[in-house]
């Protein structure tokens, strides 16, 4: 632990006002930046000899519909050397695009073209992006709050036309979303008293 | 004046035998040689994120199973790790034994499958007969343990669901003492096999620090010589307590990591001898009855086990708001869920990194420059298994 601590000291210390906050939680230090210092920060966090996060375990986003800045970016980073992890994040809004770090990590290239495909943020100069995951054709961002559970579109094979066809979704039941909240414990005044 | 010569596309799967379930793979031939591999991936895509923010915590964990459906408790193990860190539950010693032994016995199931499927992809039929016999007995232990062969739904934050039912611990010992035996006579049929090593040997090599760049894990890159494994360098539950070795193979090429397998498969029957030796007796889930449910009997007597039976089967229980990454060994590598909770009883993100997807992604950079023949090999090489790629 007093490891991670002296790390997330030295990260500190040689970015300084790159980084507008940082902690460590849960074994692992998260740090905040902006947006356009992304790649001097991925290349100082790779290539120097006091952190060396070789390796690029993830990159995800996360959707908040009702924020102004609509998706969290979040990088995650491992050193074996070290055998410490390092989560980056930042907001970005929506329609914003990214630099991507294809030219540090070559991994980068499908976890980008992921977050592209399921949230629809863009990278440049990404060498390939296309979608990923969903199927030929797709319209829509799939892990975006907005995008219904049950899709847009279903697909069958159909005895007439001797192919297989698109068609809206049509469900016999609509998706239940059942409100278990507790009643007496739920109810957004109690909550409020209780939480003083 | 020399004929041009056209280059071939090659459209191989998505149903093919060698291509280990729905891979779409487009090669750019030169005469054998290919060229280009461009993997078209997805034609197994559920949107099991999209589903498990929609789920309660309870009934997000046979998502799981559906991922890596050779090995399903080793991801569910990492999704309960997620939610206990957050609640910062105490699990009890007997649970973390149980679901070492399981996350073994899966790695067991994964490697026999990929092994002797890898075998099979170069030509020899005899190794998948001989090993898909134990993966029977071992899927049995799953059925004895959980009810069902495959989708076991088992591990829970907190503990396991249930404990092991009688007489079981014996037999996974009898399996154990047997198994190493089936090991060498699998060795007898592979290891100094001319043709499997002339189809294996210096095929799709991977150097040290492109493993690392291509954010291999587990075996792909213990096979390039990064001693790395998560069970030793970033221990969960009682991996710490207990004493095995970690392969690393020397030239990085498709016979390494094969021979890093089956001495994987020797330490995981070591590490479940270790586990059955001093599984200590006591609770296998937490006493916390805002979590766990309460048995059965208590339900009948007590009106609080009642309400908290009713609420957890139909609320679910609540989860702070935090986020965690964490990660375990998986026998494919890192597999990794990053858990963000608003304190409702649904997570509000899930997101799930599987090692198979990192592995596909450098098939371009592998198959570069060899034959045709030998994209099953490499692929077969790579442990891919298509639930966990396109989840």
């Amino acid at each position: 632990m007093e490891n991670l601590e002296s790390l997330e000291k030295t990260i500190n210390s040689e970015l300084t006002t790159k980084i507008l906050s940082s902690k460590i939680k849960h074994d692992q230090i998260n740090i905040c930046i902006e947006e356009n210092n992304l790649i001097e920060v991925m290349i100082f966090l790779k290539t120097n000899s006091s952190t060396k996060f070789k390796q690029l375990i993830d990159i995800t986003a996360v959707d908040y519909p009702e924020k102004d800045k609509r998706f969290k970016m979040v990088y995650l980073l491992l050193s074996h050397e070290k055998n410490s992890r390092i989560k980056i994040e930042f907001d970005i809004k929506e329609g914003e695009i990214l630099s991507s770090l294809t030219s540090i990590f070559p991994s980068a290239n499908w976890m980008e073209r992921e977050v592209f495909d399921m949230y629809g943020v863009e990278f440049k100069d990404h060498p390939d992006l296309r979608r990923i995951l969903t199927d030929y054709g797709f319209k829509g961002h799939p892990l975006r709050k907005d995008f219904p559970l049950t899709g847009h579109n279903e697909v069958r094979y159909s005895e007439e036309d001797k192919k297989v066809i698109y068609e809206p979704v049509k469900l016999e039941q609509n998706y239940r979303n059942f409100d278990y909240e507790s009643p007496w414990e739920g109810t957004k005044y109690i909550k409020e008293q209780t939480k003083e | 004046m020399a004929k041009e010569i056209k280059k071939l596309n090659l459209n191989f799967g998505p149903q093919h035998p060698a291509a280990h379930g729905v891979l779409r793979l487009i090669l750019q031939l030169d005469g054998e040689v290919v060229e280009k591999a461009d993997p078209h991936i997805g034609l197994l895509h559920r949107g099991t994120e999209k589903l498990i923010e929609n789920k309660t915590y309870t009934q997000a964990v046979p998502y799981f199973d559906r991922l890596d459906y050779v090995a399903p408790m080793n991801q569910e193990h990492a999704f309960a790790l997620a939610i206990e860190k957050i609640l910062k539950i105490n699990v009890p010693a007997r649970a973390q034994y149980i679901r070492v032994i399981f996350c073994e016995i899966g790695r067991i199931l994964s490697h026999i499958l990929n092994v002797t499927t890898q075998a099979m992809d170069v030509g020899a039929l005899t190794p998948t007969l001989w090993g898909f016999e134990e993966r029977e007995t071992l899927m049995g232990f799953y059925e004895k343990v959980s009810g069902s062969r495959l989708h076991a739904n088992y591990f829970r934050a907190g503990g396991v669901h249930q404990d092991l039912p009688k007489g079981l611990d014996s037999e996974i010992a009898e399996f154990c003492e047997k198994f190493p035996k089936i090991i060498d006579d699998l060795e007898t049929l592979l290891t100094d096999n001319r043709i499997f090593k002339q189809r294996n040997v210096d095929i799709g090599i991977v150097s040290k620090q492109d493993a690392l760049d291509y954010s291999f894990s587990g075996v792909m890159l213990r096979g390039s010589g990064v001693p790395w494994d998560l069970r030793k360098s970033q221990p969960y539950d009682c991996y710490e307590q207990l004493d095995f070795k970690i392969p690393v193979g020397k030239n990085g090429d498709c016979y390494d990591r094969y021979l890093c397998r089956i001495e994987e498969m020797r330490e995981s029957v070591n590490i479940i001898n270790q586990c059955l030796i001093n599984l200590p007796k006591g609770p296998i889930k937490t006493n916390d009855g805002k979590i766990s449910p309460p048995p059965k009997k208590e339900i009948k007597q007590s009106m609080e086990a009642l309400i908290h039976h009713f609420k957890l089967f139909t609320e679910g229980y609540r989860v702070d708001e935090d986020e965690i990454y964490t990660a375990v060994e998986a026998p494919k590598g890192e597999f990794g869920v990053y858990l963000i909770s608003d304190g409702s009883s649904k997570p509000y993100k899930c997101k799930i990194r599987a090692p198979g997807f990192s592995h596909l992604q450098a098939m371009d950079y592998l198959i570069k420059g060899h034959m045709l023949a030998d994209v099953p090999a490499v692929l077969g090489s790579m442990d891919i298994v298509f639930g966990e790629v396109d989840r």
